[in-house]
C-alpha cells in the first residue's frame, strides 16, 4: 500500500501525479521534451537511458514501463531492452550509445563521478554536447521519477500485460496526454 | 524545471517557504553538491529573517535543530528519499503522521527530495560553473526568496 491515500487504480507515478497536478504538469513537460522531442538521438535510445537508469536504481514500475516504451519504439525488440539494462557494453547498439550510458551511469550514482575522460570518450564516438546534456539530464530525471515513486511506495502492478498494453499508447501521444485524464489542462502551464 | 522548484518551494503550501529552501538545502547537502547545498542555504536563510544558524543546524544534525517536531520527521523522509525511494518506511510515515504532518506536506517532501536528487545531478554531472564566494550565494539565496524561480517576462 502507498504511504500516502492517492487516486485508486493508477499504478507508478500515475497515483502522485493525479494527487498533485501543480507537480505533474512540469514533471511531465521535462519527460515529454527529454523523451519525445525531436532530437538526434531517436527515441528508442532516450527511453533505453530511462530504463537503464531505472534499472540500476532498482526501481520496478519505471523500468519496466520504460523498458517497453523503448521496445515499442525499436521494433518490439525486448531482447535489447534486457541486453541494455544487463551488459550494455555487449549490447547490440552503437559505441556512442554505449559511451552515453556510461555517463547515465555515472550520472545515477552521484554527479560527481562524471570524469571527463566518459565527456571526451562520448564526444570521440560523435556525441553532440547536446546529446551529452541529454544523458545527463535524462539520468538525473529518472533519479527524480524512481525516488518519486518508491518513496511513496506507489502501487506497481504484476502483470506485464499492463506496460505492454499501455506502452503504445505513450510512444504514440507522449506523457503528458498519457497521464492525465484530462490533458489540456497542462497545455498553458 | 524552473516551475517545478517554484511550486515545490514558493507555491501556496502548509509548509513556509523556508521550511521546504531547508528540505532542499539538506537534501543537496547530502548529495554534496556545493552549487544547490549554498545557494538553497542561502535561500532557506532568507525566508527565514536571515539565521544561517539554524539551516545549518539543521543539516548538521535536524533531530537537535531548534524546528517543529514534524519538519524533523520529514527531513528524515527525506534523508532516506535522498539515498534511495524504497529506504522510507511505513515508520517514517507514522511517525510526520503521529507529528501532525498532512499527505500533501508528506508528498511535497518525498518531491522536494527526489527533485534535488535531479537538481544535484544536473549541475555536478555537468560539471558546471560553481561560485565560491559566499556572499555571491547571499545575493542569490535573497533573489530566489524574493522574486522566486520563474523569470517574469516583459
Amino acid at each position: 500500500m502507498a504511504h500516502i491515500t492517492l487516486p485508486p487504480g493508477l499504478p507508478g507515478i500515475r497515483g502522485p501525479m493525479a494527487f498533485r497536478p501543480e507537480t505533474a504538469g512540469p514533471l511531465n513537460e521535462l519527460v515529454d521534451v527529454l523523451l519525445q522531442g525531436p532530437h538526434t538521438l531517436s527515441k528508442g535510445e532516450r527511453e533505453l537511458i530511462a530504463t537503464f537508469v531505472s534499472a540500476r536504481n532498482d526501481c520496478r514500475f519505471c523500468q519496466t514501463i520504460h523498458g517497453a516504451v523503448a521496445a515499442c519504439h525499436l521494433d518490439g525488440d525486448e531482447d535489447l531492452v534486457v541486453q541494455v539494462k544487463e551488459d550494455p557494453e555487449r549490447a547490440s547498439i552503437s559505441d556512442k550509445l554505449k559511451a552515453l550510458l556510461v555517463i547515465a551511469g555515472k550520472t545515477a550514482e552521484s554527479g560527481k563521478s562524471v570524469t571527463a575522460a566518459d565527456v571526451e570518450l562520448a564526444r570521440r564516438h560523435g556525441a553532440t554536447d547536446l546529446e551529452i546534456h541529454d544523458a545527463v539530464l535524462i539520468a538525473a530525471v529518472f533519479c527524480l521519477c524512481n525516488r518519486y515513486v518508491d518513496g511513496l511506495a506507489t502501487w506497481t502492478p504484476e502483470d506485464p500485460a499492463y506496460y505492454r498494453e499501455r506502452a503504445p499508447l505513450v510512444a504514440e501521444n507522449g506523457y503528458a496526454a498519457s497521464t492525465s485524464a484530462s490533458p489540456k489542462q497542462y497545455d498553458s502551464a | 524545471m524552473r516551475e517545478l522548484a517554484e511550486v515545490l518551494l514558493r507555491g501556496p503550501n502548509t509548509l513556509s517557504s523556508g521550511e521546504r529552501e531547508m528540505i532542499a538545502a539538506f537534501v543537496s547537502s547530502r548529495n554534496d553538491c556545493q552549487f544547490c547545498h549554498n545557494s538553497h542555504r542561502a535561500a532557506a536563510a532568507h525566508h527565514l529573517d536571515g539565521d544561517y544558524e539554524l539551516v545549518d543546524a539543521v543539516k548538521r544534525d535536524y533531530e537537535t535543530a531548534r524546528v517543529s517536531s514534524k519538519l524533523k520527521a520529514l527531513l528524515a523522509i527525506a534523508g532516506k528519499v535522498q539515498q534511495d525511494g524504497r529506504s522510507v518506511t511505513t515508520a517514517d510515515v507514522d511517525r510526520a503522521r503521529g507529528e501532525g504532518a498532512t499527505d500533501l506536506e508528506i508528498h511535497d517532501t518525498v518531491l522536494i527530495a527526489a527533485a534535488f536528487s535531479m537538481f544535484n545531478r544536473y549541475v555536478d554531472g555537468l560539471a558546471t560553473f560553481t561560485p565560491t564566494d559566499p556572499d555571491a550565494y547571499d545575493e542569490m539565496g535573497r533573489r530566489m526568496a524574493r522574486e522566486g524561480y520563474v523569470r517574469k517576462s516583459g
